[in-house]
């Protein structure tokens, strides 16, 4: 019996490097399957199907697909999504530029930073609404400023030719300073020896920037474009805030079009949302590609 | 450093960039002021259509203590304190221990189930959402606090692990072949020699994911209704419908909704900015 024991014990202790990370592992592995990989292949599963979320859901093969392939409402917020994808990319050289505003040693610079990275800290949700008074054709303060420099006050968000820029503005707000931030810690580590050298040389300026100082930065600019990337294509929250998916439904982009169809009041379209979030899935898939794959680079070097 | 230091230049430029940085400044946040400005203002202000020019009386205890007795503001708060407060516990301690397994151990998957989290972690919500909206109402937890809890800690893990097991690689690993030659158990070196080195990477943790999930709107809409429990997020939307056009009482509720998250930044700034940027520096 108490051999029995032993040899278990032993079996524990002889496996505990291979046990041990199983079991820590364990709880995480779970939940992280539960909620985020069955998920991932349900919805593939789910776009199939006609489902309004409580009956018995109907195989209909790719039909939604091919409803999607002629839907203006699709391509509109597939065409919002790029313009999001390219302007939300802005947040990054502007990011650089208040970084590089701010990289000083004068009184109260801290204090300073800290304000300016405030917009990143409150909630999108608020943003949203800040902004939508900013952008208020009757008393909103753009106007103010506008109709005070002799222009014709402007309706930004009734517009729908302005209003998905004007919701991006509001996006790239809290964005900016998220890449600020970034960069000014990229900043403080950049080597002083090199920029002195570089400056004996008679660098300075733009050129300086562009040879010796950015290619130090690389590991921000990367983070900063993973997140800017990943923020731009989960836009919904300042979307639904600002104006709800108006006017006329052009500024809807797919995150937000897919919810619309999927709950909306007019009938719950399951699989019809599920085929938009598959689609919105698949463009993340070639960044997440390239993320992971410059990431899995970092790991061999570091081995 | 670069630019080069403000102290090398003229006088005259030094003087001109402490007067230029406070005014940058003030643009960078004038629609964030102008909210603040708001929620002090008497309604009479707005009705007689004096939006921009100085508050005709200061207001600011009437609104606020309004948003704080007349409303389900309170409430809202204190759902997101419920929903937020056990993410963070849950995310911070799920993920130190896959942290710790995927950052001690040397297994086959290791570095596959590294990037299945790193993965997961980019993934776009909206590709989760029909499922675990099904998910939850299943296990019956649609419209409860533990519904949301549970799907945020999940989701967060994916995050976090990254954060930990990156924290955990940087410490030095002599430090664990001691302890073995010592003959401690695994747990007992997870237990009172990695958990102590990790307190900076819990901190910082606990504030990121304190921020994003009390800012999360997005879940709190597809998995939640009614005041019971949504966040506060979510509830501000119900807030302005029910003051509609009264932008003092509008204002005064989004500062509210927004300040905790502002709180626990300037407290733990240095925390925050450390989680935020990690990797940004090799």
């Amino acid at each position: 019996m108490s051999q029995a024991i032993n040899d278990q014990t032993s079996w524990l202790r002889r496996n505990r490097l291979t046990v041990t990370p199983l079991l820590f592992l364990l709880p995480a592995v779970l939940f992280f399957l539960v909620y985020v990989i069955f998920p991932i292949a349900e919805s593939f599963q789910i776009s199939f199907y006609r489902w309004d979320g409580l009956g018995e859901p109907r195989y209909i093969g790719m039909a939604n697909y091919e409803e999607l392939w002629t839907d203006r409402a699709f391509e509109v917020s597939l065409w919002n999504n790029m313009k999001w994808l390219a302007l939300y990319l802005l947040a990054i050289p502007a990011g650089l530029m208040i970084a590089l505003f701010l990289n000083q040693n004068v009184v109260g610079i801290r204090l300073y930073k800290s304000l300016f990275f405030f917009p990143f800290v409150i909630s999108q949700v608020v943003v949203g609404l800040v902004f939508t008074w900013f952008y208020d054709p009757s008393f909103g303060l753009l106007n103010k400023i506008l109709t005070g420099f002799g222009f014709d006050a402007v309706n930004v968000l009734g517009d729908p030719k302005l209003v998905t820029y004007g919701i991006i503005a509001a996006g790239l707000w809290p964005q900016t300073a998220y890449c600020m931030i970034l960069y000014l810690t990229g900043l403080n580590a950049v080597d002083p020896e090199q920029v002195e050298a570089a400056r004996l040389d008679g660098a300075k300026g733009p050129k300086m920037l562009w040879y010796v100082i950015l290619p130090q930065l690389r590991p921000a600019t990367f983070i900063a474009f993973v997140v800017t990337i990943i923020g731009a294509l989960r836009s919904f929250d300042l979307i639904s805030i600002m104006t709800n998916g108006g006017p006329f439904g052009t500024s809807r982009v797919l995150s937000f079009y897919m919810f619309e169809k999927a709950l909306s009041e007019y009938g719950f379209r399951m699989g019809y949302g599920a085929a938009i979030a598959v689609v919105l899935f698949l463009i993340m898939l070639c960044f997440i590609a390239y993320f992971l794959w410059s990431m899995y680079q970092d790991e061999k070097g570091a081995r | 450093m670069f630019p080069r230091p403000i102290e090398k230049s003229s006088r005259a430029w030094q003087v001109t960039y402490q007067g230029l940085v406070p005014l940058v400044l003030i643009m960078w946040l004038l629609p964030l002021i102008a909210v603040a400005v708001f929620s002090i203002k008497p309604d009479v202000d707005f009705t007689s259509g004096n939006y921009w020019g100085m508050p005709s009386s200061f207001e600011g205890v009437t609104n606020y203590s309004r948003v704080f007795f007349e409303s389900d503001m309170p409430r809202y708060l204190l759902n997101s304190v419920f929903i937020t407060i056990p993410t963070v516990i849950g995310a911070v301690a799920l993920s130190c221990m896959s942290g710790f397994a995927l950052g001690i151990y040397k297994f086959r998957g290791n570095l596959f189930i590294f990037f299945m989290f790193i993965a997961g972690n980019f993934v776009p919500f909206q590709i989760l959402m029909v499922p675990v909206r099904d998910l939850t109402i299943d296990m019956g937890l649609y419209n409860t606090k533990l519904g949301l809890v549970l799907f945020h800690v999940a989701f967060q893990t994916g995050f976090c692990t990254l954060f930990m097991r990156n924290f955990i690689r940087a410490l030095p690993y002599e430090l664990i072949e001691a302890a073995r030659v010592e003959g401690i158990a695994e747990w007992r070196i997870f237990w009172f020699i990695v958990l102590p080195l990790m307190k900076p990477a819990i901190a910082a943790l606990s504030v990121l994911i304190f921020t994003f999930i009390w800012n999360d709107y997005f879940w709190a809409v597809v998995l939640t209704q009614g005041a019971e429990s949504q966040p506060v997020t979510a509830g501000i939307t119900s807030f302005n419908a029910q003051y509609r056009a009264a932008y003092h009482l509008m204002s005064a509720g989004s500062i509210v909704a927004a300040l905790p998250p502002v709180a626990v930044f300037f407290l733990m700034q240095r925390h925050f900015i450390a989680g935020l940027t990690l990797g940004a520096v090799k």
